[in-house]
Parts: structure tokens; sequence; C-alpha cells
């Protein structure tokens, strides 16, 4: 049984013929749509590395069938910079040194996103390593993450006027 | 994974109908179901899947007062909406206190109240357990398991229900709607999970086909909105399944106590009503002895299952903390860390 579906992936639209309704979002693209930025850490929903934004929320792509998720726009590491320019998150975790081997990285800072476009922790940084709990580091950088996501919120935070300067 | 037929109804008549064959499994959110797929722990042939059935997406107040709330609402959107949240704050601490951000944003109501035990045997294939494999025995009796059960356990399983938001529901007499091939029904939430007896396979009341369509809320369950928390007790400070949790309501007038609710989790294959206690506690003086006293009489008939007689103590002492944190008034604001025992209002003790 062939099943189609459409995703809009990183603003683009594609259309997937699935042999197997089995596949989840996190093998589409890493094994079929040449996405490898999404990791594949535990893929049982436990350590986060394959966060990605679906319709704008972050889920676990690990455990999401694709077949489920059709017409659905996904946003993955890969679609968040514009060319050269790295988005705010990505250049906060540089300039904080919010990694060390960067396997759980991508997922962090789709995570990040998520957590930002939810308004729920603003500069509070007990809040945010609260809503950042389901992405696992195993350097342990978690300090420079959290800085990095205070400085992200806080850019985002701030007038454009500043931010361009 | 083993292979499966994918079918996407359109109405629940059509779900009740397809998820009526032997061996077929309601998907919403997938994040328990396809976790025990992975792991071989479930192998339905087909998955009837769910997630866009039209109208169980809703929260709305009803006109009688009572709040029904669609099985397809995602754990996060119904512990973020702010009308449900302030009517009842200890649900929507309980929600932000369970599983990840991730994970809230995909799971969903219906899906929380059928999700199944994390006991580790039960999880381990290569373990004898009797929720997996009936008849098979329960390597946790004489295994690991001091997380385990310590109310209402039996011989054949020992295992505990992992639920965060079924607590202050069970507490706050919320009820499940249900469509199957012979109609609709109602169970409350207290009597949808079967204690384990000689038939622990069974997880739920629901028959083959049933599906969880809304959970409703009466309208007696918002009079405690002013004094509702949820403490869950775990091994990490986030992101972790409960080792013991509970969920308290009161309603304080003139120093005394009118009215409370108390239930507890990570106890035993259910939430727990601790309907004793609520009775030791209505028409008494606000004070931590009477605290104390309706604690050790939700665990008077507790018993440990293996090396966890430490949760009897502990279970008591997360139900005083709760009740002392009830009395002291639901914060504003949901806590930075929900329900943790780390994260406590200025000016309350946090020791009885």
């Amino acid at each position: 049984m062939t099943l189609s579906i459409s995703l809009t992936i990183n603003g683009e639209r594609r259309d997937i013929a699935l042999d197997d309704p089995r596949v989840t979002l996190l093998d589409l693209l890493r094994e079929r749509l040449d996405l490898a930025g999404t990791k594949k850490g535990c893929d049982r929903g436990q350590c986060g590395a394959c966060t990605i934004l679906v319709d704008g929320r972050r889920i676990n792509s690990c455990l999401a069938l694709a077949v489920s998720h059709d017409g659905a726009a996904i946003t993955t590491i890969e679609g968040i910079a514009q060319g050269d320019r790295l988005h705010a998150v990505q250049a906060a975790f540089i300039a904080h040194d919010a990694l060390q081997c960067g396997f759980c990285t991508p997922g962090q800072i789709m995570s990040a996103i998520g957590l930002m476009s939810e308004s729920q922790a603003g500069d509070d940084p007990e809040r945010i390593r609260e809503a950042m709990s389901g992405n696992l580091c195993r350097c342990g950088a978690y300090a420079g993450i959290t800085e990095a996501v205070l400085e992200a919120q806080a850019q985002l935070a701030a007038p454009k006027t500043e931010r361009a300067a | 994974m083993n292979r499966f037929d994918y079918v996407r109804p359109n109405t629940i008549a059509e779900a009740v109908a397809a998820a009526a064959e032997p061996g077929a499994a309601y998907l919403a959110g997938g994040t328990n179901l396809l976790d025990l797929m992975k792991g071989a722990i479930a192998h339905p042939t087909r998955l009837v899947d769910v997630s866009r059935l039209p109208g169980l997406d809703g929260i709305a107040r009803l006109a009688d007062g009572s709040w029904r709330i669609g099985a397809l609402v995602r754990n996060a959107d119904l512990a973020h909406d702010p009308a449900f949240a302030k009517t009842f704050p200890a649900i929507a601490e309980a929600l932000l206190s369970g599983a990840s951000g991730q994970l809230r944003n995909a799971a969903t109501v219906g899906g929380n109240l059928m999700q199944r035990t994390r006991c580790s045997y039960f999880y381990d294939t290569a373990s004898a357990c009797n929720k997996r494999v009936p008849g098979s025995g329960c390597d946790a009796r004489d295994g690991d398991n001091r997380l385990h059960a310590i109310l209402g356990w039996s011989d054949g399983c020992i295992a505990t229900h992992a639920s965060d938001f079924c607590v202050p529901l069970t507490a706050f007499d919320a009820v499940a709607e249900i469509e199957g091939k012979t109609g609709r029904r109602e169970v409350a939430v207290d009597a949808l999970h079967p204690l384990p007896g000689t038939t622990p396979e069974r997880d739920s009341v629901l028959a083959p086909g049933e599906l969880i369509t809304a959970v409703r809320l009466p309208p007696a369950a918002s009079v405690f909105a002013r004094h509702a928390r949820y403490l869950k007790v775990r091994e990490r400070t986030s992101y972790a399944f409960a080792l013991v949790s509970a969920a308290a309501g009161l309603v304080i007038e003139g120093g005394t106590i009118k009215e409370a609710r108390l239930a507890l989790g990570g106890v035993a294959a259910k939430p727990w009503r601790a309907r004793s206690a609520e009775e030791m506690l209505a028409g008494v003086r606000l004070e931590q002895a009477a605290f104390a006293r309706a604690a050790q009489a939700a665990l008077a008939d507790a018993k440990p299952s293996g090396d966890n007689a430490f949760k009897i103590a502990l279970a008591e002492r997360v139900l005083v903390r709760a009740l002392t944190l009830a009395a002291a008034g639901t914060p504003v604001r949901v806590p930075a860390l929900p329900a943790s025992p780390f994260s406590s209002p200025a000016g309350v003790a946090l020791h009885a």
C-alpha cells in the first residue's frame, strides 16, 4: 500500500509517497529527504535530539508518524537561518559556548525556538531550565544553553532598531 | 515495530467501527503508543488515527457550570488555557509537571487517561510481566521495586499508574465521556482504571473499540479554585514520573475547612482518591494536626509491595504538604517548577 502525503518542509512543499505507515517524521527527514540535521538520539521521546517544529509547535519527531501529519508545516534546523545569517538562537548558542560535541544542539535550538514562541518562560532562568528539560545534553552544556536562550529571548524582545545596531 | 494497517476515519462512528476489529488501537498524539510499539510491548495490527476527528478539540464551560474538555485537546493547550487554568489550577499544575514541553505539545487528554504503566518490567520484554503477557508472572515482585505500588496491588501486579493529570481529575470527580458500538456512556475517572487483582492486563474498563471523546468536570469542582495545588515528588527536578504525588483542594470559611478533595498519584494502579481523609477534614479547624490525621487515614491500608515501605511515610508527608500549600492559597501563577517541592510561595513553611 502506498500512502501519499504532502508536507511543507522549511517553506517548500513536498509531495511524498510512503511505502510504509511506520515511518516517523524523524526517519522521513533523515533517511528519505536528506535532512540529517535533525538527530536520532534515543528514538523513544526521552532525549529531545529529534525536536522539530510542526505547525510552529515543538515536538519529538521520533514519536510522530509521518502519515499522521499529512498537510503539516515542518521546520527543521536546516530551515531557520536566512542564507548566511544565523537565527538569533543559533548565534546565541555560539556566543555562549552552549555546546561541546554538538549532537544535541539542533534539538536544543529547535526546542528553544519553540519555547520562545510559547511565551511562558520570559527572562526567568528557572522557567527556561524547566521548559528545556526535554532536551538532554550529555556534555553538560546546560549553563551555556540557559544563557543562550536568555540572550536570544532578550534580543527578540528588544525593539528592532536596537537589534539592528 | 510490527507492520500495521493505517486508517484515518472522518467521524466518531467510523472510528468506532474501524477499531472494533481485533488487534486495532487508536492513535492520537502517539507519545505513549509509538514508544510501546518501538519496544515491541504493544503490537497493534491496525492503527485507527483519530487525531483529526472533528469536534474533539474544544475546551468549554457549559451552561450548568460544568466544563467539557475534548479528548484531542493537547496537554499544553489545556494547561495554558487561561480560563480553565484559573478555574482548575491544580489540574493545570499537574499537567505542567508532567513529561516535557515537546511531549505536552503532542500528548492528548484522552491519551493521557489511556497511557500504560511505566513499570520497567512491563517495558522489558525479557522480563515476566502479567500485564504484558497474562500468566507469565511478575519479575517486579523480587526485582527493583522501590518505585512500585503501596495501595491496591495484588500478587500478580504491583505497577503504578503514571498519569499526573488523572490525579486532580479523580480528586475533583471528573467523568470520561465514551463512545462505543452500543452508543454513548460515561465513566468516572476514579472508576476508569481497575485495580490489578488477577487480571492486571486490563488497564481500563473500556471495551474493545470504545473511544474517550471528552472529559467533563462537574460544576462543584470549580469551588476549590482558591485553594488547589498539585505536589509531585520525583527523583529529578523535572521530566520524571512521580515517586508520589498529591492533588489537594480545600474550601475554607472563617478558619474552618468546609470541604476537602484529595487524591494520590504514583501509589497504585490507579489515581488514588482519599475519601476517608476528605471526610475527616470536612468541618474541622484549619490546622496542621488535622492534616496529619487525615494523611494517616489516607494511608491506613497501605502495604509495601517490595523495597518501598518508604513510600508510605513519603505519601503521608506529601499529603500534608499538599494540604499546607492548598491552605496557603493558589499562587497567581503556576510556579517556575510546577508541583515541585523545591518551589514554594514565599512565607509558606515547606515542612509541616
